[in-house]
């Protein structure tokens, strides 16, 4: 039975001793809420980086090969079009479309892995049920804390040592 | 180590004025514009907006009824006030790019402040060009002829099209400038959603903030994709002018066919981008009360960055006349030595060296460079010799080509006059609303600017 806390702090540093202090713990899951991106946070959490860039290398590569090879297709296989006497597959003329859909590829799969993967878009977030949890998005750090039941209250008054201003149990978060 | 004269620049003009050490008074600070309605002089701006977007579209509504007939174009001169009006918007456009782009990967902390609102003006510039050549084609409803799809006669575009690429290019400028533009607004959405007082402005910043609660895994691929973007829209400020210019560059009239044109297109893009960013800026500073956000600091910077693509702009001028001159091919030697200076379009091609060559070389005095009330003529009177510039470039040209019974004058019509200055109107009716609608200084990037001077502060005291 595992039990999740959220604790409330009201500077970076704070939360980040807080979460390295307790990454190298056992049975533990951490994840942080913040007003804007806190540098080292990820490693003070533990979380692995992002694959996100390598997703968008393909889609690009993706939309390089798609634009080359439609333009390739429709004017030198499927309809080969005598234009000023160029040749039907005149590759330097591709090579400005080619380009666009490569940015254009990559681009929307940044926008779409970011906003996605995040579970956005959502009109109810189970978080935003926690009093106070507003300040997230203005001033205040949260830290989450998955724990085993037993260890609950032990962790409850470590966490207060470390800075936190307030620990609440979130019923609804997993 | 620190180069020479940045200190000193430092200290002269700081980054941002005194602001609120606390982070909800800096948040509610910034807010402030969408929580406070506008003045009297804004709603009287608004409405001259609101009728010159009236008039572009009335303008447009009688273009699509009767036909470009109504526009002052014919053979010779078959491109006129819409392609000018096309190139010069999205040239503007290019501005807003460089500075949320460009200046993101070069980590210049200036742009922080303004990039917002420069990026809204992207949207719009782009948004005004984006129509032109729409309505140019005569019949608009056909539009989608331009793109690849499968035709009952079985042919497809001419991908060997500069007019083609433009498609593409133009298409993924406005997607990639908006989903840019709107990837940087999602958490100060879901900051608004928090500190707003009507509720009908907390459901609707809520819906556009997408549900965003700052986790950290949110937070890493966020800021990996908004860098991604923002290293993929840099090369695209030089690859859609480019494009542009080769509309030009690849066709055969003399004034048009240069190998110079693209390089030469995309300087002038920024230039009379930054001229425009300015006009903007400069009076919704002082009508937000943004004074210590933006700064004197930011106004010199980007004086700087006008000042040197003017000068680029300058010398592209000198390199087309010694082009004209050293070929010795007799129709562009007319076209640069007698069409333009002395010909019936003289004042417009004066009013472009004046505007885009002198005007600019004030901006070598600091003062001129940090005071409003210098800077903004400067500004608009760029924004006008880019206009020149086109118009010179594109219609000009065209009147007089190689065969004399061929050359014909050309004057605008009242249709052209409502769709360019509708447009401007247009322009700044989208603008009013954004900063009324929009959180336009980013919230969030200021916190982390700040966060990063705190820590380097911290390091500074350590050492």
């Amino acid at each position: 039975m595992s039990r999740v806390l959220m604790a409330e702090f009201d500077s970076e540093d704070a939360i980040l001793s807080a979460a390295r202090l307790l990454r190298a713990r056992d049975g533990i899951r951490l994840e942080a809420y913040t007003p804007y991106r806190v540098e080292g946070m990820r490693e003070a959490l533990g979380h692995s980086r992002t694959r996100l860039a390598r997703a968008v290398f393909w889609a690009g590569l993706a939309g390089a090969g798609v634009g080359y090879a439609m333009q390739w297709w429709t004017s030198a296989v499927d309809f080969p079009l005598d234009s000023g006497g160029r040749p039907p597959h005149s590759a330097p003329a591709f090579v400005p479309i080619a380009f666009e859909l490569t940015v254009l590829f990559a681009a929307l799969t940044a926008f779409l892995a970011a906003i996605l993967r995040s579970g956005l878009p959502r009109l109810w977030q189970p978080v935003f049920e926690i009093e106070g949890f507003e300040r997230a998005s203005i001033d205040r750090f949260w830290l989450k804390v998955g724990v085993h039941a037993a260890d609950q209250p032990e962790l409850a008054q470590e966490l207060t040592r470390a800075g936190a201003l307030r620990v609440v149990e979130a019923g609804g978060l997993r | 180590m620190t180069p020479p004269g940045r200190e000193a620049l430092a200290d002269r003009f700081p980054l941002s004025g005194p602001l609120p050490s606390d982070e909800r008074a800096l948040t509610d600070l910034l807010l402030e514009p969408v929580q406070r309605p506008a003045g009297g002089a804004r709603m009287a701006l608004l409405a001259l907006a609101a009728f010159g977007t009236l008039a572009l579209f009335g303008a447009l509504g009688w273009t699509f009824a009767i036909g470009v007939g109504t526009w002052g174009n014919n053979i010779p001169v078959g491109w006129a006030f819409g392609i000018t009006n096309f190139v010069w918007w999205i040239g503007i456009g290019h501005a807003g790019t460089f500075i949320s782009a460009i200046l993101l990967l070069f980590e210049q902390s200036w742009r922080t402040s303004i990039n917002r609102m420069a990026e809204a003006m992207t949207l719009f510039a782009v948004a005004n060009a984006a129509l032109f050549p729409v309505a140019h084609l005569g019949r608009p409803w056909f539009a989608y002829w331009l793109l690849p799809y499968p035709a009952t006669m079985g042919v497809w575009p001419n991908f060997r099209s500069p007019l083609v690429f433009d498609v593409f290019a133009i298409s993924t400028y406005g997607l990639v400038s908006l989903l840019f533009w709107y990837l940087g607004l999602v958490p100060d959405f879901a900051a608004a959603r928090e500190r707003c007082r009507s509720p009908r402005q907390r459901f609707w910043y809520g819906v556009f903030a997408l549900g965003w609660r700052g986790a950290s895994r949110d937070w890493e691929r966020y800021r990996k994709a908004y860098f991604l973007l923002g290293g993929l829209a840099a090369p695209l400020v030089v690859s859609v002018h480019s494009v542009v210019s080769l509309d030009f560059a690849v066709t055969q009239v003399p004034g048009w066919h240069g190998t110079l044109f693209p390089p030469y297109f995309v300087a002038g893009a920024i230039f009379s981008g930054f001229a425009m960013v300015l006009t903007l800026l400069l009076p919704a500073r002082k009508a937000l009360g943004l004074e210590n956000v933006i700064t004197k600091r930011h106004l010199d910077s980007m004086s700087k960055i006008l000042l040197v693509t003017g000068l680029i702009v300058a010398y592209s001028y000198g390199v087309e006349y010694f082009g004209a001159w050293y070929k010795g091919e007799r129709y562009e030697a007319w076209t640069y030595f007698n069409l333009r200076p002395t010909g019936r379009y003289r004042v417009d091609f004066w009013l472009m060296v004046t505007c885009n060559v002198l005007v600019p070389q004030l901006l070598w005095s600091e003062r001129v460079c940090t005071t409003p009330l210098l800077l903004w003529p400067v500004a608009v009177l760029v924004n006008v010799g880019m206009w020149m510039e086109r118009f010179v470039i594109i219609a000009v040209s065209l009147t007089q080509d190689y065969v004399p019974s061929a050359w014909a004058d050309y004057s605008p019509t009242w249709v052209d006059y409502s769709l360019l200055f509708g447009s401007m109107g247009f322009f700044v009716f989208l603008f009013l609303l954004f900063i009324r609608w929009v959180p336009s200084i980013p919230i969030v990037e200021m916190r982390e600017l700040r966060a990063e001077h705190r820590h380097g502060a911290h390091r500074g005291a350590r050492t």
